[in-house]
C-alpha cells in the first residue's frame, strides 16, 4: 500500500514523556467549574528527587480574566502551574489559550484594548501589581512564538541579544554556546555563527528562537504553538527539545495539536469556547479519563 | 497498488487501455460563448494602461531631451565655479566666466540643513505616533491633520516661514529661515512615509525583543528603527528632492534671486555655512536667467536646470543605494 503522507502527529508515537510524578501533596484543587483531586494517583508512583511539592508552584492564576474591549476573552481562570514541568494548554480556536499564555508575561500589555482582571502570581507576587515592571517579568519568563522570528542579525547576535540588554558582562561566547547547545542547534551552526539567522531553515530558526529565549536563563518558557509552522521532522526535534528543557525550566506550551500535548506534557489545561478553563490535571488522566463530557468530546475529536 | 491489479498491457487499473477518448468534437464547445469577447476587452484594457505609462515616459524624455539640447555646450566647469553675471558674453567659453556657483552651494546647504531638521523632527514624530501613542481620537485627529498639511500649497508655507522664522523669531532673510520653512513644507510627507516604514516592521519582531525583556526604547532602537531605516531614508530623500526644486516658499522668505557670493564664511581659514546670511538657491537663479531679455540666457537657464536635475538625480541615487545597502543585510 502507498505510504501515508507523514503528518507531525505520527513522527513519534505518543508515549508518556517521563516518569510523571503527580505532586505529592495534591489536595483538592479548585479549577473553574470542577472540583477534583489527584490524590488517588499518588500511590502509583514512587517519589523521585525530581518531584516538586505543591508549594513550588511557579505561576498561579486567581480569577484571572481578560477583556478585549467589551468582549470577555477569558472567563475567570484559577490554576497553578508546577515548576519544571511541561504544561500544555489545548483547546479549539478562539478559546483563549493564547490569551492566557500572553497574560503570563504580560504580552497583552501591547494590545491597547486588552484589560486584565484578577491576579496572576509569579512566585507569589501578583505581576499585575502597580510596582511590577513587565520588562522585569519578561526577563524571568521568556517566550517562543508561533512563527520563528529571529532578528535580521547574525546567529550569535540573536542569541546574545537578551543577555546584552540585560547587562550581562560575563563570558558572552560561553553563554551563547551554552544556549545554542541547550536548543540542540550548536552542532549545526557552530561554524557559521556570523551568518544571518534568517539563512537557517524554519526548524533551525525556531530552535534559534528557543536559544534566544533560554540564553538569559529565565525560569519559565512560554511557547505559543512553536511547531505549528514547522514540518514533521523539525516538529519532532522541537518536541524532543521541549522534553529536555523541562529538566531545567518550567515550560508552558499552547498547542492545537492534541497528540503533541499528550506526547510532551505533564499537565494539561483544556480551554473550551468562550474562554473558559474547563479542566486541568495530569496529562495522562485528562487524555484517558477526562471528567468533563465536553473535554472528552473535544479530545476524541467530536468537535473542534 | 499490487501487481495483480495490472491488466495485460501493463496499464494500471481500468479497462480503458490508455486510449484517449476522441469523439471528434471540440470538448470546450459547450463552454459559454462570450469568452473571446471578454479576452478582447482585456487586451484593450492592457493597451490603455500601456499608453498611460507611455505618457509619463514620453513627457520625461521630451523634457530632459529639450533641456539637454538647449544647454548643450553651456554647462562648463566655469559655469559651476563662477557667480552669475548680467552680461551674456561672460557665459561664453573663453569669457571672463560666469555661472551658478553661489546658488549651487546655497541649494546644497539649504537641503543639508533641511535634511538634518526633517530627519530629527519627522522621524521623531513618526516614532511617537506609531510606537508609543495609544489609539485614540486625538491620534487620529493629528494623523488626519498631518495628511492634510501634505496638500497645503507651498506658497502658504512660505508665508508661514516669513511670519514665523523671518519676522517673529528674527532669523531674517537667512539660510536658516529658508531651511526651516522647507522643513515645515516636507515634514508631513516625511512623517507619513516614516510611519509607513515603521508600520511595515512586523509585530513578530517587536514581540521577539519584548519577549527577552527589552524596554520600549530598546525595542525601537535595536529592532524597529534598523528595520525601518531604509524606508525612512528613501521617503526622506525623495521629499528632499521635492524641496530642492521649490521656489515659491523661498521667494516668500526673501531668498535673493541672484547672489554673487556663496553663503559661506571663513572661520579661521575653514569655510563654514553662514546660517544667518542671505543666500540664493538654484530654482530662483534659473527663474532670474529665464526672464532676462537676451535669447541666449535661455541656454544659461537650461544649463542651470541641468545642474539642478543632476543634483536631484544624485540624491535619488543615494536613496536607492542606502535602501539596497540596508535591505541586503
Amino acid at each position: 500500500m502507498p505510504e501515508d503522507t507523514p503528518t507531525d502527529d505520527d513522527v513519534t508515537a505518543p508515549t508518556p514523556r517521563r516518569n510523571t510524578a503527580p505532586t505529592a501533596t495534591d489536595g483538592p484543587r479548585r479549577t473553574e467549574g470542577s472540583l477534583r483531586t489527584d490524590g488517588g494517583q499518588v500511590a502509583e508512583t514512587t517519589p523521585s528527587i525530581q518531584e516538586i511539592p505543591e508549594t513550588d508552584t511557579v505561576i498561579e492564576a486567581k480569577d484571572l480574566t481578560v477583556h478585549y474591549g467589551d468582549v470577555q476573552a477569558l472567563q475567570p481562570v484559577n490554576v497553578r502551574l508546577p515548576e519544571r514541568e511541561v504544561t500544555a494548554i489545548i483547546g479549539p480556536s478562539g478559546c483563549g489559550k493564547s490569551t492566557f499564555l500572553r497574560c503570563l508575561n504580560r504580552m497583552n500589555d501591547m494590545v491597547d484594548a486588552a484589560r486584565v482582571g484578577g491576579e496572576l502570581r509569579f512566585r507569589g507576587k501578583n505581576v499585575y501589581d502597580e510596582d511590577v515592571d513587565p520588562v522585569a517579568l519578561r526577563r524571568r519568563v521568556g517566550m517562543v512564538f508561533q512563527k520563528p522570528n529571529p532578528f535580521p542579525k547574525s546567529i550569535y547576535d540573536n542569541v546574545a541579544y537578551g543577555l546584552k540588554i540585560q547587562g550581562f558582562d560575563g563570558d558572552m561566547d560561553a553563554r551563547v554556546e551554552e544556549a545554542l547547545r541547550g536548543a540542540a542547534l550548536w552542532e549545526e551552526v557552530k561554524g557559521q555563527l556570523d551568518s544571518s539567522g534568517l539563512d537557517l531553515s524554519g526548524g533551525q530558526q525556531q530552535r534559534l528562537c528557543i536559544a534566544r529565549a533560554i540564553a538569559p536563563d529565565p525560569e519559565v518558557i512560554l511557547m505559543d504553538e512553536p511547531a505549528s509552522a514547522l514540518d514533521p521532522v523539525a516538529t519532532a526535534k522541537v518536541e524532543d527539545l521541549i522534553d529536555e528543557l523541562a529538566a531545567q525550566y518550567t515550560v508552558v506550551i499552547v498547542t492545537h495539536n492534541m497528540q503533541q500535548a499528550a506526547r510532551i506534557s505533564d499537565k494539561t489545561a483544556v480551554f473550551l469556547t468562550g474562554g473558559k478553563l474547563v479542566e486541568f490535571g495530569d496529562t495522562d488522566r485528562i487524555f484517558e479519563n477526562p471528567e468533563n463530557q465536553r473535554v472528552e468530546d473535544y479530545i476524541t475529536g467530536k468537535f473542534g | 497498488m499490487t501487481g495483480s491489479e495490472r491488466d495485460g498491457d501493463g496499464n494500471v487499473g481500468g479497462d480503458n487501455d490508455g486510449d484517449v477518448r476522441a469523439d471528434g468534437g471540440d470538448p470546450f464547445a459547450s463552454v459559454g460563448g462570450n469568452i473571446e469577447r471578454k479576452q478582447r476587452l482585456g487586451r484593450v484594457f492592457v493597451g490603455i494602461c500601456f499608453a498611460s505609462t507611455l505618457v509619463g515616459i514620453v513627457a520625461l524624455v521630451a523634457l530632459i531631451g529639450d533641456v539637454l539640447y538647449e544647454a548643450w555646450g553651456w554647462v562648463t566647469l566655469d559655469f559651476l565655479t563662477y557667480p552669475p553675471s548680467r552680461f551674456i558674453e561672460n557665459y561664453y567659453p573663453g569669457g571672463r566666466g560666469a555661472g551658478i556657483y553661489p546658488a549651487l552651494i546655497g541649494s546644497i546647504l539649504l537641503i543639508a540643513l533641511t535634511a538634518v531638521f526633517t530627519m530629527f523632527i519627522g522621524v521623531g514624530a513618526a516614532i511617537y505616533l506609531e510606537e508609543y501613542a495609544a489609539e485614540s481620537r486625538l491620534k487620529s485627529f493629528i494623523e488626519a491633520n498631518i495628511a492634510n498639511l501634505a496638500g497645503v500649497p507651498s506658497i502658504v508655507y512660505g508665508l508661514l516661514g516669513l511670519a514665523v522664522f523671518v519676522r517673529a523669531v528674527g532669523f531674517g532673510e537667512s539660510l536658516l529661515a529658508g531651511a526651516l520653512t522647507l522643513t515645515l513644507l516636507i515634514l508631513p510627507i516625511v512623517i507619513v512615509s516614516a510611519q509607513e516604514a515603521l508600520r511595515a516592521v512586523p509585530d513578530s519582531q517587536r514581540e521577539a525583543a519584548y519577549g527577552v525583556g527589552a524596554t520600549d526604547w530598546e525595542v525601537v532602537r535595536d529592532v524597529v528603527l534598523p528595520a525601518a531605516l531604509p524606508g525612512i531614508m528613501t521617503g526622506t530623500i525623495l521629499s528632499l528632492s521635492r524641496a530642492i526644486g521649490e521656489t515659491a516658499p523661498l521667494i516668500m522668505v526673501g531668498a535673493a534671486t541672484s547672489m554673487f557670493v556663496a553663503p559661506v564664511r571663513e572661520v579661521s581659514g575653514v569655510p563654514v555655512p553662514d546660517l544667518f546670511g542671505s543666500f540664493a538657491a538654484m530654482p530662483m537663479q534659473i527663474f532670474d536667467w529665464a526672464r532676462l531679455p537676451e535669447a541666449e540666457f535661455q541656454h544659461v537657464a537650461a544649463a542651470g536646470i541641468v545642474v539642478l536635475l543632476t543634483v536631484l538625480l544624485l540624491m535619488n541615487v543615494t536613496a536607492i543605494l542606502i535602501r539596497n545597502k540596508y535591505e541586503t543585510r
